[in-house]
């Protein structure tokens, strides 16, 4: 088959992969967006087989297919609450598919040096080891460090993606961990890897390859280990970027135009996303990765007062009489498997015309948009789900605001204590509403491990034990 | 322990500082509770109440005195009942050190140990014995209610058929508890109202209960609460003249004048002149909160109500808790009850006088034969210190559009700089990389850009759904594999049919759960 067809066809797909992406900036306009991508992929793939492809078409159907199912049955089983750890698990295949990628163009490469040597006609070699074949010395060596390059990026996301996978999941523990050198063993990963670069430019050979992969494996490992819990936002949106610059790589090395165009945007796309988490936080993308919250600048303020209890009639009664309502939902909904009562609590509310809306801080959850996903799955309207910057100002005109398991995105200190580690970060000002309800298992501090002077507020009420058991007992109150 | 509280023996009190109510509170404490025959009656409390409460009623103060170990009371004590404190009794009630010096002194050289409500310290967590607060929170409301029966017009405008009624015009002198309290009753029954306070910091309070904060034209940066406990300072003369020429301004408009002004441990400044009361309209009615301290106003008599020579009322009274016995009997009863629930920390019925525990400590003003005040400052500030806020600058039409041009000339620049650089690493990457590579890396920076101005537009509640579309096209990388699969050796043949597979499930589980995901966000 020609291969100005095949660029033919890859140039629609990468159209539709960037139209694709565009129309993610509107609830309606994605639903039509995503058929884009499914359709940009399937040409793509469908180009590739007939073009370039190099045999073993039945083989390869058979595996997409295989993977296909499995594939659909992971995307209809998942909850939605396990929507972050799904996204890096399919991260980590990613980067595996671009290690071994990324091998195989070295294997090729010492093959059709060994075959060209032997005075073999290139006309014979496959593809893909034609397109070596016909590459100079300089060329060959440009492709190896191309090849070099998504081997590193691809086995850094793929064992990060895993241990962020384990994280999410709680099959690792969520709390940040160093081995003892802690940083200094990353660097040292770094540095040898940048030596064997040196020394794989110069040799070719397979062994500073497979020492760099190891190095690269350490340090996707032992950096995802070394972050908490709540950073996993930002975790999870820079492992999407490293995926698609692994991919960008690959292309590189491959001298494919598509794949560079797409991994370009997801790498631009994750970065981005992992910038806008940072800035939710007001921490430097650095500070995110080296892990853990810095000291605090000097003396915290001492939080003063106490936790006042209540109970669920006390909720209800401020519920019923109410006129605006506005709830903040956090990760421990999503603990709780809250999403559905606090979405029957909502419908009740509504149904008295009272106005309800929910407001999102970019950061809550484990996964950007995490909140979202969850409350549109438990049927909440998406109108009235709200973004920080939306509903800020609302809040002094609201008489009651719900905190559903989220502690430092409504923590004043944030505002107040120019001391405080979260100093800074853009807050949900909750604070201001006539009264705060806060739905909390026990008195513990949030992951930054500051107090929230929230709690202490006099216009605060914590409404303790399990978010959802709570507003089953909540729910019949409500007239 | 045995909590007695006798009745009041000054005059005109109405006040009991044990309701049945809080009696009940108490005996969970494991206290036993007594009580003077006859002490409850003005506030509405009968002693058969508190028979059935399980208070047992003494006949004779003498015999109530004897028999407790620790006495809650309202005012403090007179000279009677200094007598009959005993060394090893805890006395409870009002008692300024100040005013009752010579008491404090002789309760210490007894051995007796006096807890002073007014010195309960002014944090969070000893609001609920604040019993000052409650006090000043009912002669707040009483005050207007008390101008309302003096004054000969509705509070609220109204338009009837016999006419046409103005509203109410209301100020209110003095932000603090009672002035509040004053603010949420006056605007509640219709009237107009108007705060001024020397904190400017609780003008968010003010305009929260509904009135109109009254901003004087000051430069000098204004005191705020937090450096004196979160009560008013001695402000500067200048402040006062700004402040004078404000009220002078206003008293020929405003009907119903609540003065609350008063400093810590200070007579009462003078801020409603007599000019001020001869510019207001006949009928017009002045409540003087501070009239036990001299008064804001220095017409006002204390305990009195006086019409002066052009008609208007000014009340004195000093007893507007009092005058609503059972409220403030209910509040105070309960302050009470909330300091003995902190002496009491085991609920053992015994009495834990714990001196390094700050509100305690603060409110002691007698132990173990010692005066113990003033007491050391407090370990925690009263209110947080507000973090001087930078007040935005009015900024002028030239200075606005000169801010304009700089920022543009900055943004101009940093693009110019980013291109320019941008430009010369592209150059210098031409220079050494084959044209090939230069083929290649142009489609590259061209995708990132693409990518970076079209993933700006994405809405933040997709983030998700964009996180799971990428993932699948990232599987791009399936081309590559599929290049592969076919050329050379079965360990390429296994690696690439081993990515072909994982870029499958990444394919269709990334497209089919983005799909998933989208369908569920629904329009209400």
């Amino acid at each position: 088959m020609d291969f100005g067809f095949t660029t033919a066809v890859y140039v629609v797909a990468a159209i539709l992969f960037i139209l694709s992406l565009g129309g993610l900036s509107g609830q309606e306009s994605a639903k039509r967006a995503v058929w884009y991508g499914i359709v940009g992929m399937a040409l793509a793939v469908a180009a590739t087989l007939i073009g370039p492809g190099s045999g073993y078409w039945l083989l390869s159907i058979i595996l997409i297919a295989g993977g296909g199912i499995i594939g659909y049955q992971l995307a209809t089983k998942v909850q939605m609450t396990q929507m972050p750890e799904l996204v890096a698990a399919m991260h980590s295949l990613v980067g595996l598919a671009a290690v071994f990628v990324g091998l195989i163009a070295h294997f090729e490469i010492g093959r059709v040096g060994g075959y060209l040597a032997s005075g073999g006609d290139p006309k014979e070699l496959g593809t893909f080891a034609a397109l070596i074949a016909k590459k100079g010395a300089v060329e060959i060596n440009i492709l190896r460090v191309e090849l070099f390059l998504g081997v590193f990026i691809g086995a850094v996301t793929f064992t990060g993606s895993v241990i962020a996978y384990g994280k999410l999941a709680g099959r690792v523990t969520s709390v940040a961990q160093k081995l003892p050198g802690g940083h200094v063993l990353n660097a040292g990963a770094a540095a040898i890897s940048l030596l064997t670069l040196v020394w794989y430019f110069n040799t070719g050979g397979f062994l500073p390859l497979f020492i760099m992969t190891l190095c690269a494996l350490f340090i996707g490992y032992h950096l995802i280990m070394g972050i908490g819990g709540a950073d996993m936002p930002v975790v999870v949106s820079m492992l999407n970027s490293y995926s698609g610059w692994a991919a960008a790589a690959i292309g590189f090395s491959l001298g494919n135009d598509l794949l560079i165009v797409v991994g370009a945007l997801v790498g631009s796309s994750g970065a981005i996303l992992s910038y806008i988490m940072c800035k939710a936080m007001n921490r430097s993308f650095v500070s995110v990765i080296l892990g853990g919250f810095g000291g605090p600048a000097g003396e915290q303020m001492a939080v003063e007062g106490e936790q006042i209890a209540i109970e669920a009639d006390g909720v209800a009664q401020a519920l019923n009489e109410a006129d605006s309502v506005i709830i903040i939902p956090g990760y421990g909904m999503a603990v709780a498997q809250a999403q559905q009562a606090v979405s029957e609590l909502v419908k009740k509310l509504r149904a008295q015309g009272k106005n309800v809306r929910f407001a999102i801080h970019p950061v809550a959850g484990r996964l950007p948009g995490h909140m979202n996903v969850l409350l549109a799955e438990a049927k909440v309207p998406y109108d009235i789900v709200m973004e920080m910057d939306e509903i800020n100002e609302d809040f002094p005109k609201t008489d009651v605001v719900i905190v559903i398991g989220s502690n430092d995105i409504v923590n004043p200190a944030a505002q107040d204590d120019p001391n405080s580690p979260i100093a800074g970060m853009p807050v949900l000002e909750c604070w201001k509403a006539k009264t705060v309800f806060v739905s909390k298992r026990g008195q513990g501090t949030g992951y930054s491990g500051i107090e929230n002077p929230l709690f202490f507020k006099e216009n605060t009420r914590m409404f303790y034990g399990d978010a959802k058991q709570s507003l089953d007992k909540l729910l019949p109150l409500i007239e | 322990m045995k909590i007695g509280t006798p009745k009041e023996v000054f005059e005109g009190e109405r006040r009991v500082a044990m309701t049945p109510e809080s009696a009940g509170q108490l005996q969970k404490l494991g206290h036993d509770c007594l009580i003077e025959a006859g002490a409850g009656a003005l506030s509405g409390f009968d002693d058969t109440a508190y028979e059935k409460a399980g208070v047992t009623v003494v006949k004779t103060a003498a015999a109530l005195w004897q028999e407790a170990d620790v006495l809650a009371k309202v005012r403090a004590p007179d000279d009677a009942e200094m007598g009959m404190l005993r060394a090893d009794q805890t006395l409870i009630s009002f008692f300024s050190p100040v005013a009752d010096e010579a008491k404090m002194q002789a309760a210490a050289e007894k051995g007796a140990t006096v807890v002073a409500m007014e010195m309960i310290p002014r944090i969070s967590r000893a609001q609920k014995m604040d019993a000052l607060s409650s006090m000043a929170n009912i002669a707040g409301y009483r005050a207007v209610i008390e101008a309302g029966n003096n004054f000969g017009r509705f509070f609220t405008g109204q338009i009837t058929a016999a006419g046409k009624v103005p509203p109410a015009k209301v100020l209110v002198v003095g932000a603090g508890v009672a002035g509040l309290a004053a603010i949420g009753t006056a605007t509640s029954l219709g009237a107009i109202t108007y705060a001024f306070d020397v904190r400017p910091e609780v003008a968010e309070q003010v305009e929260s209960m509904g009135a109109e904060f009254v901003y004087l034209d000051f430069e000098e940066e204004q005191q705020d609460g937090s450096s004196s406990g979160g009560y008013a300072s001695v402000s500067s003369p200048e402040f006062r003249e700004a402040q004078l020429a404000k009220f002078r301004e206003l008293a020929p408009d405003i009907d119903i004048v609540i003065t609350t002004a008063l400093i810590p441990n200070r007579e009462a400044p003078e801020l409603w002149t007599e000019d001020m009361v001869k510019a207001m309209k006949p009928g017009s009615v002045i409540v003087d909160l501070a009239a036990e301290k001299g008064g804001n106003c220095k017409l006002t008599v204390p305990d009195e109500k006086i019409v002066t020579e052009n008609g208007v009322t000014i009340i004195g009274y000093t007893d507007f808790p009092s005058r609503m016995g059972a409220q403030a009997s209910t509040l105070y009863s309960t302050n009470i009850r909330h300091l003995l629930t902190d002496l009491t920390p085991d609920k053992d019925g015994v009495i834990n006088h714990n001196m390094d525990d700050d509100v305690i400590r603060g409110a002691t003003i007698a132990h173990a034969s010692d005066v113990t005040f003033p007491p050391p400052p407090p370990k925690i500030a009263a209110i947080a210190a507000a973090p001087k806020k930078e007040k935005a600058k009015e900024l002028t039409v030239a200075e606005k559009k000169a801010n304009e041009v700089a920022a543009f000339k900055a943004q101009t620049k940093s693009q110019v700089t980013l291109l320019a650089v941008g430009g010369a690493v592209l150059l210098a990457v031409g220079l050494v990389a084959p044209a090939s590579f230069m083929q290649h890396f142009i489609v590259f920076v061209l995708s990132v850009f693409i990518g970076f101005q079209v993933i700006w537009g994405v809405a933040h509640s997709l983030h998700t759904p964009l996180m799971a579309v990428t993932n699948a096209i990232s599987s791009i990388i399936i081309l590559g594999a599929l290049m592969q699969i076919g050329s050379g050796s079965a360990l390429v043949i296994i690696l690439a049919a081993l990515s072909v597979f994982m870029c499958g499930i990444n394919i269709f589980g990334g497209f089919l759960v983005t799909r998933r995901m989208l369908a569920m966000f629904q329009k209400s």
